[in-house]
């Protein structure tokens, strides 16, 4: 490859944190136990503050350290520190509730190949486009794209609320990856405000969440068919 | 007018703070009727001045023609949902009374919040704090009561569909940032005028991309298809003057966002691309709707889909571009939201009257509400678009725009469609009404205040219908000029 053509040390890192998350979703993906999806996500979630940071330094835009930060706290900490108390009290009177191993739709491997289909899809899609922000390169891009499929995947092929929820949070990651690349220069108060409300949705699916496994004693969704036509 | 706009801002926020912190439920209906009336008077003292001129305040508030329309119906519906809501929740606890008028304020703070937002990122923000809070509005009966597993399935489907539409349209509203920093710098707040004006020049393939996703997220929460599967379940579990809300103006609102990514996407590429997308998904939803309302049970389930049929009306006729066409746009969302709400209100006062919800236990509606039975059958005939109702109106200059503009095959499927609908809505409400009742029950009404609102709403269909005021089809022509402009 000519060196002119090769990526910089930052574009490099950017594409590299985009694949680990890529493959962090893949983890969710096929991971049954709800704790370990937690873990995923936090991990996922902090490689968006490292991206964050990577960017900041790259690009000269100190207010990506504050949204490193914001970032961190929130889907790092608190999301995670939500969600693990919320599984823990449902877990209380049922080992299989922590789990809730077992939801998927499909056996796992199916999962993973149509994973695997819809982030090609994704990839491919968002790659041709030519759409490539000033921080980092259109492959990040191409990969947020994949993200969010995948992300909607995981939210479809799960029947336990706790696993939906996680997949809404980490279709959130994909579109603050995306959101990165292309909009990096984005005022900080838009930004702080994006996540102000991602933390109020936080608790707003943790309180359904309580309220159906009160009613259903399980976070299985197998029963929400009351409603049809 | 900078302290009105700031006002319909405040209002609402401090009457569901201060009905939140209330010891007891005696002083909360006060307070949330205080707040709805005079958030509609504040809303129509806006009108004269935003016919002529746009209001901007602080650099984030902006009201203009269009975002004044969306303004008006929600102003409207919110005063006269206080109003009901005194009757309706006469016989609920304390606890849940408070609750209710609490999360009812601050729902209509965030719907009146997202058409004065003068850019994209906030009106995002706006219509994400509307989910968040109808869904716990959806959900009051499972989280308070005994009762409500319906509810607690119907609040978990809303806020997982609508959070990840709502998740597309904030990528929307990324790309459309993309776009803009690419000709106004990259320190642009993603305020919409600035982008709207800097049209010709945006990159086409990222606004491409950001309307669709805007259409299709943003189209999650006005119920298009096939992302409409949370509609008639929410609809039907909320309490009714949430569903009467949801229906008249959280759709709209959202509709409203919708239109705001067409100004841009019509800026740039002409309006032939978002036109055509538009009709797309306008057919499918009143096709759908126009099936649905067919063989429904569920009242409120009914009316629901009749929102999903109105919302395939809207998003037809801003696909025939032409300016009649367009003023029948707005035209109808005013009409829509006090015809809908009339239903939606008057579908409340039969399942209080009869106990439930299954329309082939309502029966003799006529005899028994002799004020709710004929109002109930005139929202019906309203939302069927029978004349002199706000709704024929608009669905004429609809239809006549799209002769007018050479839609001559979608104007048809619109017609045909909105006569199926017709007769499976119509059906379904003289079952109701002109059938005897199975048993005796009083001729009478549950509550006056349940009434009152319905016989405001009828008044404003009539107004619509026979002769809006001038100020009124000003305020819609401007508006109509801000959407053409754009092409």
């Amino acid at each position: 490859m000519d060196p002119a053509q090769a990526p910089g040390v930052y574009e490099g890192a950017a594409n590299v944190i985009a694949a680990v998350m890529l493959l962090i979703e893949f983890g969710m993906l096929r991971q049954a136990l709800a704790r370990d999806q937690v873990r995923l996500y936090m991990a996922q979630s902090a490689l968006i503050s490292v991206l964050a940071i990577v960017i900041a330094a790259d690009r000269n835009l100190p207010e990506l350290y504050v949204l490193a930060a914001l970032s961190a706290a929130l889907k790092v900490v608190a999301v995670p520190l939500v969600l693990r108390r919320l599984l823990a009290r449902t877990g209380d009177d049922e080992e299989e509730a922590v789990g809730v191993a077992g939801s998927n739709t499909l056996s796992p491997a199916t999962a993973v190949l149509a994973g695997i289909v819809l982030a090609a899809f994704g990839f491919f899609c968002f790659g041709a486009m030519g759409i490539h922000g000033p921080a980092a390169p259109a492959t990040a891009l191409a990969i947020a794209g994949a993200m969010v499929l995948v992300a909607f995947g995981l939210m479809i092929v799960r029947r336990d609320v706790a696993s939906q929820a996680i997949g809404f949070f980490s279709l959130e990651n994909a579109i603050s990856l995306a959101a990165l690349v292309v909009a990096s220069g984005l005022p900080l108060i838009l930004e702080t405000a994006f996540l102000f409300d991602l933390l109020v949705a936080v608790v707003v699916f943790s309180m359904l969440i309580r309220t159906h496994h009160t009613r259903a004693e399980s976070l299985s969704t197998a029963d929400l068919t009351r409603l049809r036509g | 007018m900078n302290a009105v706009v700031l006002a319909i801002l405040i209002l609402p926020l401090g009457a569901g703070l201060v009905c939140a912190v209330l010891p007891t439920r005696a002083l909360a209906p006060a307070v949330t009727v205080v707040s709805g009336l005079a958030c509609f008077g504040l809303v129509l003292a806006l009108i004269p001045a935003v016919a002529h001129r746009n209001l901007n305040y602080l650099s984030y508030l902006r009201v203009d023609a269009l975002s004044a329309i969306f303004l008006l119906a929600t102003g409207f519906l919110y005063a006269a949902v206080a109003v009901y809501a005194v009757g309706y929740l006469k016989r609920h606890k304390d606890l849940y009374a408070r609750r209710f008028h609490a999360g009812l304020n601050l729902f209509a703070w965030a719907m009146l919040a997202a058409p004065l937002m003068s850019s994209l990122a906030l009106l995002w923000i706006a219509v994400e704090v509307t989910t968040i809070i109808s869904a716990l509005l959806v959900a009051i009966e499972a989280l308070l009561t005994d009762d409500g597993d319906g509810a607690a399935e119907a609040a978990w489907k809303y806020v997982l569909i609508a959070s990840a539409g709502l998740g597309l349209a904030l990528l929307a509203t990324v790309f459309a940032y993309y776009a803009g920093s690419q000709v106004l710098g990259e320190h642009y707040n993603l305020a919409i005028q600035p982008l709207i004006q800097a049209g010709a020049h945006l990159p086409h393939t990222p606004v491409r991309l950001a309307f669709l996703l805007a259409l299709l997220g943003y189209g999650t929460k006005v119920g298009l298809f096939p992302v409409h599967t949370w509609l008639p379940d929410a609809h039907s579990e909320a309490p009714t003057p949430v569903s009467a809300l949801l229906s008249g103006s959280l759709l709209a609102v959202s509709f409203y966002a919708i239109l705001r990514f067409y100004q841009v996407a019509a800026a740039t590429l002409g309006s032939g691309f978002p036109r055509d997308a538009l009709l797309a998904f306008g057919v499918a939803s009143l096709l759908l709707a126009a099936l649905y309302v067919f063989g429904q049970r569920d009242i409120k389930r009914l009316l629901a889909y009749s929102s999903v049929e109105h919302m395939g009306i809207l998003t037809i006729g801003v696909s025939f571009g032409a300016p009649v066409a367009l003023a029948g746009v707005l035209l109808h969302v005013l009409a829509h939201a006090a015809a809908k709400g009339n239903a939606f209100m008057g579908a409340g006062v039969f399942t209080v009257k009869f106990g439930s919800k299954e329309i082939s236990a309502l029966r003799g509606g006529l005899d028994v509400l002799p004020w709710s039975g004929p109002l109930f059958l005139l929202a019906v005939f309203a939302l069927s678009a029978m004349p002199p109702s706000g709704i024929f109106r608009s669905e004429f200059q609809i239809v006549y725009g799209g002769l007018g503009s050479g839609n001559y095959a979608a104007a048809a499927v619109l017609v045909v469609l909105i006569t199926v609908a017709f007769f499976g809505l119509t059906a379904s409400a003289t079952r109701m009404l002109f059938t005897p009742a199975p048993r005796v029950l009083n001729r009478s009404e549950p509550s006056i205040w349940m009434v009152v609102p319905v016989v405001a709403g009828v008044v404003v269909l009539f107004i619509l219908g026979l002769h809006p005021p001038a100020e009124l089809t000003g305020l819609i022509y401007r508006a109509v000029a801000e959407l053409g402009a754009a092409r």
